[in-house]
């Protein structure tokens, strides 16, 4: 029954290994969406070609993403790992002669660090990921995701080997118990106690779900993951699956996300060419198999009684959960939904054990956590973490701090449920607990960095538009409160707020929190009040004096040109769509405020910083 | 075979293929907008009949995700991200300018039938932010100036 | 039977037991929008909310979706109840300003209209309680009117606003709705709901019109009786 369970991926692994031993030569070369965007498969496309015209047998390998999304194209050459960004197709040639041929090399191409002007080889020397701790994101770089046989080299399918050859599906909860691995998703519950509720509760058949739907604006980890590394999230829903007793699970995808659904369809379908998912997984007589569904366009599917409406095909509405879905879950059949994140963690702790895993990270808040840190932010990217780091470190010794040199105002974290951390704080270290206590949350990761040009108003203003959007209308506080919290926003950013708004905004989020049928109502108030809390001289700015501090409502703002700066080159007036500017050539021009949209594009055109936003 | 009644024999395949069932219910939506560029009365009606579902159910679903359109869409879809990055970069002063530049606003289509404009909540691409996707391709940091050229190159590409 | 406390009262009910009943059934007030005895239970409408404490932890609750439970202790009119249904009742006050039933339920609860919310003009007396869509699916079984799109766009009625194919006439949807949004005139031997216009059948007895021969000729097809037994009203069988 259990014979080669565990040493089948061994033995796969082994077979292997003789083809890529820790020498071996190769160019990895980050092919994420992100990547993508910037023409990465072009480069990949020219690194082949070349090496094949210098005659080298060097093989090309399209990872997932790296993480660093700031410098993509990322090319990694190994075994020495030097790590060239910003690579175009113009580089490849001197790639492939001088680095892969001979070693040397290309400085040009490194990072350079922006203020010691020092360049950086490796990874493990540059700021962005040195205090990373990338147990479960690092393989992305090492892995071409559409082949499972490089999953298998860095030990894929050993923890499932492991699981059903030596484990009960007890000891497998104890273990995760152990470890203290919290849902990674955003509520931050005990993923153990969830898999205990299933496996206990009466039903049949269960379910066990990856919710792959990240609808936080601004967070792509999960992304980033089910496209780099599918098999990690299969794997772990495997061990899942084993450990509550289910032989079904389904991955639930954004539709936004076509290269996830594609990666993950190619993963399923060799994992179960190679017996580890299907019928009598590894010769055991576990049997185990994945589904594929995508969303369509609803953030409110991430919760999850509507994600589980949407599977049963019908509209994402959600129900009210007096009843928990570990027992009445998929189909009214106890059900373990884990994020994405969450399920990639199982087999990392399987694999190292519980006790390495609890040593990393805070008392309440275990292991690692990917964050997408982006916004105005010199390194977007994806980092991961231990619980624990702080909001600085990540913002300035990771993040290289704001861009264009202008000072931070506020990070938002926890997405739409999520509020605003000032300055002040920013000290904290980074766990579940610890920013609930400051009126956010961790939510799914996404962690936007905001400076002193973002308005605090319009950024609430921006999430309940959002959230009003996205309410699927069930329940009156919602749908009707949710909608007039926005109005009110609309008003304050339109220069037509009123004395007592605030109070008002504050009142209706305490009925909206409480009488709101899910959680996207029940927290749609947290951007309002957090941003309430710590900017309140903004909110009363917009409604008192008319005026917005940092530039950006265009009700409350005029531009103007600098006469000392402005050399009357005339390309405002090109571009202005309501004929606002004007000018003689070579003399300074003037803007029309009553026909000046305050669309930006003279701003984005001019090339001497003329004009100014009051 | 009339018009209506090809479109209710591609629909009656598109459900079988996925089992017949009406939890596919999402599933057979996207197949059916993916091969008619948006979802037609008749798919929808013949998608109830094949699943045994209530038309009510199923235009329900089709209403309620915003991923599906009732109405026919444009030969290039442009789709601008509004995610709280892009949001943060610009990405509603860009939404102006192709909304100018195009002369519709989202959910509608240019009279040509060349381009249907729809904005999306991030696509997952926040370092390249302010991002637009045409079709399938993804174009990162996106100003104003490049808009134009964006969509005339798509105009002369279709032209081909 | 379990035993629990309301607004300081020791109560019990049997096991199963939804709140709302409990609680009325010890004679405590308790207003509901969305509730209807015909259909299934959805918790939309919020206004039958109450706080209650388990151990240590006190939530909100809608009393219409949640089971009694032995030692639960349950307010009725807390603070935060008590905001609960006033927002409510604001809000659905200046979505259907015209509706006098929600006019009524305010006044009652005191509850005056919140003078910042523009009042909508375009959503009539909805409320979107949903009873009528489920009355319609489950008890007369022909799902002809569904909810579409959704959050403030959410509206009820036919696939694309025309006529239903599957609508029998019948009225139940009207007979649930608690605003009288739903329009159905009967005007001579017509019925008109929904867009579309029926033919009522006369009763063999006394001649009036009483139901539109689709309805009948639906129940026929239902339940095997054959039409010429279906043709009488209630008040002459």
């Amino acid at each position: 029954m259990k014979n080669n369970s565990d040493t089948q991926p061994r033995q796969l692994k082994d077979d292997l290994k003789m083809n890529y031993g820790p020498n071996k030569k190769f160019v990895a070369i980050c092919a994420g969406t992100g990547c993508r965007a910037y023409g990465s498969l072009k480069v990949k496309e020219a690194l082949e070609v070349e090496l094949k015209k210098q005659n080298m047998n060097v093989d090309v390998i399209a990872t997932g993403c790296l993480g660093f999304c700031e410098k993509g194209p990322m090319v990694v050459i190994h075994p020495d790992k030097y790590f060239y960004q910003s690579v175009k197709v113009a580089d490849v040639p001197e790639i492939v002669s001088k680095t892969v041929a001979k070693g040397e090399v290309i400085s040009r191409l490194l990072y350079r660090h922006p203020d010691t002007k020092k360049t950086m080889f490796r990874e493990e020397d540059m700021p962005f990921y040195k205090k990373q701790l990338r147990v479960v994101f690092g393989s992305n770089g090492m892995i071409d995701p559409t082949k499972i046989d490089d999953y298998l080299v860095i030990n894929g399918y050993q923890a499932l080997g492991k699981v059903l050859s030596e484990m009960t599906p007890e000891g497998v909860i104890n273990e995760v118990k152990k470890a203290g691995l919290r849902g990674r998703g955003g509520g931050g519950f005990h993923t153990a106690v969830k898999w205990e509720g299933v496996r206990k509760a009466a039903g049949e058949p269960k379910y066990v779900i990856a919710n792959g739907d990240e609808g936080d604006p601004g967070a792509y980890m999960d992304r980033s993951l089910m496209e780099g590394n599918p098999h990690s999230i299969i794997e772990g829903m495997i061990i899942g699956g084993y450990a509550v007793g289910a032989h079904e699970g389904y991955i639930y995808v954004r539709n936004e996300y076509p290269l996830a659904v594609t990666h993950l369809n190619i993963a399923i379908e060799a994992a179960r060419e190679a017996g580890l998912l299907g019928k009598n997984i590894l010769g055991t007589d576990f049997s185990f198999d994945i589904h594929i569904n995508k969303g369509a366009g609803a953030f409110v599917c991430g919760e999850s009684s509507a994600l589980f409406a949407s599977i049963e095909g019908r509209a994402g509405e959600p129900r009210a959960k007096y009843v928990h879905a570990v027992e009445k879950g998929l189909w009214d059949k106890p059900t373990v939904l884990n994020n994405v994140e969450t399920w990639a963690n199982v087999p990392l702790i399987i694999n190292r054990g519980a006790d390495w895993y609890s040593s990393i990270g805070t008392e309440g808040s275990k292991g690692t956590k990917i964050f997408s840190l982006v916004g105005k932010i010199r390194n977007t990217g994806l980092i991961e973490v231990p619980m624990g780091t702080t909001l600085y470190e990540i913002i300035y010794d990771m993040g290289g701090g704001i861009t264009n040199g202008r000072k931070f105002k506020a990070v938002q974290t926890g997405g739409p449920s999520g509020g605003c951390i000032p300055e002040s704080l920013l000290d904290i270290p980074v766990d579940f607990d610890k920013l609930y206590e400051v009126g956010s949350m961790m939510g799914s990761g996404g962690m936007i960095v905001m400076d002193d040009k973002s308005c605090m108003v319009d950024v609430a203003r921006y999430f309940l538009a959002f959230l009003k959007e996205e309410s699927c209308g069930k329940c009156v506080p919602c749908r009707e409160g949710v909608r007039r919290m926005s109005d009110i926003l609309e008003d304050i950013c339109a220069g037509k707020g009123t004395e007592g708004d605030i109070d008002l905004l504050e009142d209706m989020s305490k009925a909206i929190a409480d009488g709101s049928l899910c959680a996207l109502g029940g927290s749609a108030p947290n951007p309002v009040l957090s941003t309430i809390k710590y900017f309140r001289e903004e909110y009363e700015a917009h409604i008192k004096d008319h005026r917005c501090p940092a530039g950006v409502c265009k009700a409350l703002i005029t531009y103007s040109i600098d006469p000392e700066r402005c050399t009357g080159c005339g390309l405002c007036i090109k571009v202005c769509p309501t004929q606002a500017t004007s000018g003689e050539k070579k003399k300074a021009h003037t803007i029309d405020n009553n026909k000046c949209t305050r669309c930006g594009a003279c701003i984005e055109s001019c090339k001497f910083e003329a004009i100014n936003v009051k | 075979m009339t018009k209506a009644s090809s479109i209710a024999a591609t629909t009656k395949k598109i459900v079988k293929k996925h089992g017949g069932g009406k939890s596919a219910m999402i599933a057979v939506l996207q197949d059916i907008q993916e091969t008619f560029n948006y979802l037609p009365k008749e798919a929808l009606k013949a998608a109830a009949q094949a699943m045994k579902v209530p038309f009510t159910r199923v235009y329900e679903a089709a209403t309620f995700y915003t991923a599906f359109s009732l109405k026919p869409r444009g030969k290039n879809i442009v789709k601008i991200c509004t995610g709280t990055a892009c949001h943060v970069r610009g990405a509603s002063t860009l939404q102006d300018k192709f909304e100018r530049s195009l002369c519709i606003k989202p959910g509608e289509m240019t009279p040509d039938g060349q381009f249907s404009l729809e904005t999306v909540n991030c696509v997952g691409a926040c370092a390249l932010g302010p991002v637009v996707v045409i079709n399938t391709e993804y174009h990162g940091q996106v100003t104003m100036a490049k808009v134009d050229k964006i969509i005339d190159k798509i105009k002369q590409e279709g032209a081909q | 039977m379990v035993n629990l406390t309301v607004d300081g009262k020791n109560i019990s009910a049997p096991k199963g037991t939804m709140l709302l009943e409990a609680i009325r059934g010890a004679g405590i007030a308790i207003p509901t929008l969305c509730a209807h005895e015909a259909v299934s239970r959805s918790g939309a409408c919020r206004l039958c909310v109450v706080e209650i404490k388990k151990g240590n932890r006190t939530r909100i609750v809608t009393s219409c979706l949640y089971a009694a439970e032995d030692g639960l202790i349950v307010e009725t009119k807390s603070q935060r109840v008590q905001n609960v249904r006033r927002l409510v009742m604001e809000l659905l006050l200046a979505r259907c300003p015209e509706s006098e039933v929600l006019q009524k339920m305010a006044k009652e609860m005191s509850v005056e209209v919140q003078p910042r919310f523009v009042a909508d003009s375009d959503k009539g007396k909805c409320v979107l309680c949903r009873s009528c869509v489920r009355v319609c699916e489950e008890v007369v079984g022909v799902s002809a009117i569904g909810l579409f799109s959704r959050g403030s766009q959410k509206t009820v009625g036919t696939p694309y606003n025309e006529k239903s194919d599957v609508c029998i006439g019948c009225g139940a949807c009207v007979y649930v709705c608690p605003t009288g949004h739903i329009e159905m005139t009967s005007t001579g031997d017509k019925r008109k709901i929904w867009g579309r216009t029926f033919r009522m059948q006369t009763c063999d007895k006394c001649g009036k019109y009483f139901a539109p021969v689709d309805q009948l000729k639906f129940i026929s097809k239902k339940t095997g009786v054959p039409m010429s037994e279906l043709t009488v009203c209630t008040e002459c069988r």
